[in-house]
């Protein structure tokens, strides 16, 4: 834990990581345009996504700005603005009396516990290399792809029934219920 | 040789830590939904960490199947938000209180 051990690019590389996942999770809860927030959150995800790549999850990395920035961003930012919701929130008004401060005392202990703890039991551990090996050779991707369609095929197909079940949620939720035509309406 | 685990799990703690204090603080649903990205990434990165800690390509196919839910999350969220709004003309949880006794 000494530092000095660990090479000048790979502490930089962290240091932006952090300073994006930080600034962008703050301006998330902070600021008061629902727009904003939105673009906030991008930056925090972009910053995830170099924490990927300086931790060799490449594809993972790739899927986080392609579904998460490109994908779930954007249908946030649809929503706001199909519904005209970009008018700014009260964000001092605060209707339950020591909301937050109950909430940043939750909060601190739960963070606490979880940083003590996991300081306790020197960080990580557990078995290495259960299913497969991360370095075996052949790339992050091709690795991946043999898990995810041997060891996790089950629920690979689950998520696929998920997905489809969600799509005709979607699409039952924001349907208009329309007058029947001619009937006595 | 790359940073600890450690600093990762740190600041995955805290990632953590600021989506919860937002989930419980913001009255928006979409902010509170964009909070609840900011939990899940957070345990993203945790499990990103432990795969490479560990040596295993195990946490990486797992977040595969967080994001995947994750997805479908936001796509019925919405869908409830945009329906809600519908009625109410308004996003804000305070004001859905039928069910108070």
């Amino acid at each position: 834990m000494i530092a000095a051990a660990y090479s000048t690019p790979s502490v930089l590389v962290f240091a932006t990581s952090a300073l994006l996942i930080l600034a962008g999770a703050i301006g998330v809860i902070a600021v008061k345009n629902p727009v904003h927030a939105a673009l906030c959150l991008i930056l925090t995800l972009f910053g995830v996504a170099v924490a990927f790549v300086a931790q060799s999850a490449d594809f993972l990395a790739a899927v986080q700005i392609i579904v998460y920035a490109g994908a779930i961003v954007v249908l946030f930012l649809f929503v706001i603005m199909f519904l005209g919701v970009d008018r700014r929130e009260h964000i001092h008004f605060e209707p339950l009396v020591g909301q937050r401060a109950f909430a940043a005392v939750g909060v601190a202990i739960t963070v606490g516990g979880l940083i003590a703890l996991m300081a306790k039991s020197h960080w990580v551990s557990g078995a290495t290399s259960v299913t497969t090996k991360l370095s075996s050779g052949g790339g992050n991707v091709r690795e991946l792809g043999t898990a995810v369609f041997t060891t996790y095929l089950f629920a690979f197909e689950a998520t696929a029934a998920l997905l489809i079940i969600a799509v005709v949620g979607a699409v039952l939720l924001a349907r208009r219920e329309r007058p029947p035509s001619g009937e006595e309406a | 040789m790359n940073v600890p685990a450690a600093w990762y799990l740190i600041l995955a703690a805290g990632l953590f830590g600021i989506g919860a204090f937002g989930l419980l603080t913001r009255r928006s649903a979409l902010i509170m939904f964009m909070c609840i990205e900011l939990m899940l990434n957070a345990v993203n990165l945790t499990f990103v960490t432990f795969s490479r800690t560990l040596n295993d390509i195990s946490g990486q196919a797992i977040v595969f199947f967080v994001m995947v839910v994750a997805a479908a999350e936001v796509t019925i969220g919405l869908g409830i938000v945009v329906s809600v709004f519908r009625r109410r003309s308004s996003t804000s949880v305070d004001e859905l209180s039928e069910l108070k006794g």
